[in-house]
C-alpha cells in the first residue's frame, strides 16, 4: 500500500486485513487522520478486536452523518484512541435509508451509552442491543430526526408541543 | 415504589417524563429485588433541576433516594439544545465562529481556536507564528477564567461564600483584559480562520503581565486557605469517586480523567500551536475524587501562568494573520484603502473559505473542561457538510450519572460542581 501510516495503525490495518479480512472495505488518509471503512455486520467483534489487541482502549466520541445518497445514506464514524502510542483512528461503517439500524457497542465501552443515544437522537440510527435507547436531546415526544438533510433548518412548526406558561391552570 | 410510573402526572411531555421514570426502575434492576420491602416509607424520587441554581444550569437529575442515600439516578439533558451543528451546515465557517462562545460560555476562546484550528488544518492554511502565541496565550487565560468559576462555585457549594467573590474579583480581571485585547468581555470571537481579529495592544500585554504576576500571589493565598481547611476536606474528600479502571470506559475527559489517573491532555498528545515549544507539567491525581479534581484544576492554573510567561518571551514580531486572500480577511487597512482589498473581503464573507470536496479533518484542543474536538465533513462548498462537536461537558455528565450512584443526597451538589458540567456545550 502506498499510504502512508504509523506504525500502529499499520498493525491495525494488516491485522483486520488478516482476522477480517471480508469486512475491511477501505483505509484512506485525510488530514493527518486514518480512516479505516468496515462492514457494518460485525462492527462489534472488530472494535472488541482494536480494543483487546491493540489497545485501542478510548472511545473519545461517536459521530453519525447523513451522506444524502439512495443507498447506504447514513454512516457512523467511531473515534477511538490508543492511549500506548497515542494514535486515533476512525472507523466507519454505512448503514441503509430503511430502518438503520447497528449492533451497539456498549458493552465494549460503557461511555457509547450516551454518544450512541446521541445518534439516535439526531439520526433515528438504531442501535441494536443499547440498554436505555432513549432520545437525549429532544423529547421521547418528538417524531423527526433533526440532523438529516431532509429536516429544514427552521424546524417544523407546530411540531413540539410546549408547556402552557402556567401550569397549575387548565 | 417499583411503579413510579403509576404515581406521576406529567403536565407536559409525557411519553418523555414516563421515559425517564422507566429507565431509572431498569437501571441496575438487580439491586432493587433484593430490597424490595420499605417499611419506613424511606424511598422517594426526587427531581432536581432543571431551574436549580446548584445544578450550573439546566441540568435535571431524577435522584432515586433511600433516606440519604441515592440509589440511582438519571440524567436528562438538552433543556439548552439550540442545534448548533444544524446551524453549522447553513453557514459558512467564519459565520459560525461566533456560535462556538455561545457553546462553552466560561471559556469562548478555546472554542474559537478550536474550531478555527480544525478548519485551518481542512483547508491548509498556514498560520503566523505570533498569532499562534496570542492564541496560546488567550487560551490560557481562559482556562484561568473558566477554572476560577469552576473554584468560587464549588467552594460555595461546599459552604464558603465569600470565596465566590474573590475569584470572581480575578475573573473581572480576565473579562477587562478580554475587553482590551477582543473588544468584548465575555463572547470574545477574536479567532479568526487564518490567524487573529487583531494584535495586542501595549496596554493589554502590560494588564496581562500585570494579572500574571498578582495573580500567582493570589492562588498562593488560597492554597492556604482551602489546602487544610478541615470543611473543605470533610465536604470533598472521598465524594463523588471515579476509579482509575472505570474513568477510560466511562469516557472521562480533562481534569476528571487526571483526576482519576491518567495523564491524557491533548497539548501533550498531538501539540498543536506551539505546546512542543513550551515548558509545563499535566498534573495528576491518584485518587479519583472531588478533592483530587480540586487540586488537578488548582495546579493546572499555575501551570497555565507558567506557559503565558512562556510565551511572551518566546512571542515574534510579525503578521497577525495569513497574508492569503484566499485563505484569510484582509486587514482593515487594506480593505478601506485598496479596490482589491475590499473585493477580497466581500469574498470572504460571502462565499469564505472552500476547503477541498471529501476530506474529513478532527481536531482536538484541550480545553478547560477537556478534550474539545471539531470533526468536519466538506463538500467543496463554503458550508460544511457535517460538522460534529466533542463536547467534554457531555461526556463527563455521563461520567456523573454513573459516580452519583451511592452517594449522600447532601453532596450531589458538590460532585455536580467537582465534575463541572457546562450545559451550554453539552446541549449544544
Amino acid at each position: 500500500m502506498s499510504l502512508e501510516l504509523t506504525e500502529t495503525v499499520q498493525g491495525v490495518v494488516n491485522g483486520l486485513s488478516s482476522d477480517f479480512s471480508e469486512d475491511l472495505i477501505e483505509v484512506y488518509n485525510s488530514c493527518d487522520h486514518t480512516y479505516i471503512r468496515v462492514e457494518a455486520e460485525n462492527i462489534k467483534e472488530i472494535l472488541n478486536y482494536l480494543k483487546s489487541k491493540h489497545h485501542f482502549i478510548f472511545l473519545c466520541d461517536i459521530i453519525g452523518t447523513d451522506r444524502y445518497t439512495s443507498d447506504e445514506r447514513f454512516e457512523v464514524i467511531y473515534n477511538i484512541m490508543n492511549l500506548r502510542t497515542q494514535d486515533r483512528i476512525f472507523v466507519k461503517i454505512r448503514v441503509e435509508e430503511e430502518d438503520p439500524a447497528v449492533d451497539s457497542v456498549t458493552s465494549v465501552w460503557k461511555a457509547a451509552g450516551w454518544m450512541e443515544r446521541e445518534v439516535y437522537d439526531m439520526y433515528g440510527v438504531r442501535f441494536e442491543g443499547h440498554p436505555d435507547l432513549r432520545r437525549i436531546y429532544m423529547p421521547e415526544d418528538y417524531e423527526y430526526y433533526p440532523l438529516r438533510k431532509e429536516f429544514p433548518l427552521l424546524g417544523i412548526p407546530g411540531s413540539i408541543e410546549l408547556p402552557n406558561t402556567t401550569p397549575d391552570t387548565e | 415504589m417499583n411503579e413510579i410510573n403509576s404515581k406521576v402526572k406529567p403536565q407536559f411531555f409525557e411519553k418523555h417524563q414516563r421515559g425517564i421514570y422507566k429507565s431509572l426502575e431498569d437501571k441496575h434492576t438487580t439491586i432493587e429485588e433484593i430490597d424490595a420491602e420499605d417499611p419506613l416509607n424511606a424511598k422517594m424520587i426526587l427531581n432536581m433541576g432543571p431551574q436549580h441554581p446548584a445544578t450550573h444550569g439546566v441540568l435535571r437529575l431524577v435522584l432515586q433516594l433511600r433516606g440519604e442515600l441515592i440509589e440511582k439516578t438519571k440524567l436528562d439533558i438538552g433543556y439548552l439544545h439550540r442545534g448548533v451543528e444544524k446551524i453549522a451546515e447553513n453557514k459558512t465557517y467564519q459565520e459560525f465562529m461566533p456560535y462556538t462562545d455561545r457553546m462553552d460560555y466560561l471559556s469562548p476562546y478555546s472554542n474559537n481556536v478550536a474550531l478555527c484550528m480544525a478548519v485551518e488544518k481542512l483547508a491548509e492554511v498556514e498560520v503566523p507564528e505570533r498569532a499562534q502565541y496570542i492564541r496560546m496565550i488567550c487560551m490560557e487565560l481562559a482556562r484561568i477564567s473558566s477554572h476560577l468559576l469552576w473554584l468560587g462555585t464549588m467552594v460555595m457549594d461546599a459552604g464558603a461564600i465569600s470565596f465566590f467573590i474573590w475569584t470572581f474579583r480575578e475573573r473581572e480581571k480576565i473579562y477587562d483584559i478580554f475587553d482590551e485585547v477582543a473588544g468584548h468581555r465575555f463572547t470574545v470571537s477574536h479567532s479568526r480562520i487564518g490567524g487573529v481579529a487583531n494584535d495586542f495592544t501595549d496596554r493589554a500585554v502590560g494588564r496581562i503581565k500585570e494579572f500574571v504576576t498578582k495573580f500567582e500571589q493570589e492562588l498562593k493565598d488560597w492554597h492556604g486557605l482551602l489546602d487544610r481547611n478541615r470543611i473543605f476536606i470533610d465536604r470533598n474528600a472521598n465524594v463523588g469517586i471515579l476509579k482509575t479502571e472505570n474513568a477510560l470506559d466511562i469516557g472521562a475527559t480533562g481534569p476528571v480523567l487526571r483526576a482519576s489517573g491518567y495523564q491524557v491532555d491533548q497539548r501533550i498528545i498531538k501539540p498543536y500551536l506551539q505546546y512542543d515549544k513550551v515548558d509545563f507539567e499535566v498534573p495528576t491525581r491518584m485518587e479519583g475524587d472531588n478533592l483530587a479534581r480540586y487540586f488537578v484544576r488548582m495546579e493546572e492554573m499555575a501551570e497555565s501562568l507558567k506557559i503565558i510567561n512562556q510565551c511572551f518571551d518566546k512571542m515574534p514580531k510579525g503578521p497577525i494573520r495569513a497574508n492569503n486572500a484566499k485563505h484569510a480577511y484582509p486587514s482593515k487597512d487594506e480593505v478601506y484603502y485598496s479596490m482589491e482589498g475590499m473585493i477580497h473581503d466581500f469574498m470572504m464573507t460571502d462565499t469564505g473559505i472552500c476547503p477541498p470536496a471529501g476530506k474529513e479533518v478532527y481536531h482536538a484542543v484541550e480545553s478547560p473542561k477537556g478534550e474539545l474536538g471539531y470533526f468536519i465533513q466538506s463538500d467543496g462548498t463554503g458550508h460544511p457538510w457535517r460538522l460534529k462537536v466533542n463536547a467534554p461537558s457531555f461526556r463527563n455528565l455521563q461520567v456523573l450519572e454513573n459516580i452519583l450512584d451511592g452517594e449522600m443526597v447532601a453532596d450531589t451538589v458538590v460532585i455536580i460542581g467537582g465534575v463541572d458540567p457546562v450545559m451550554g456545550e453539552a446541549d449544544k
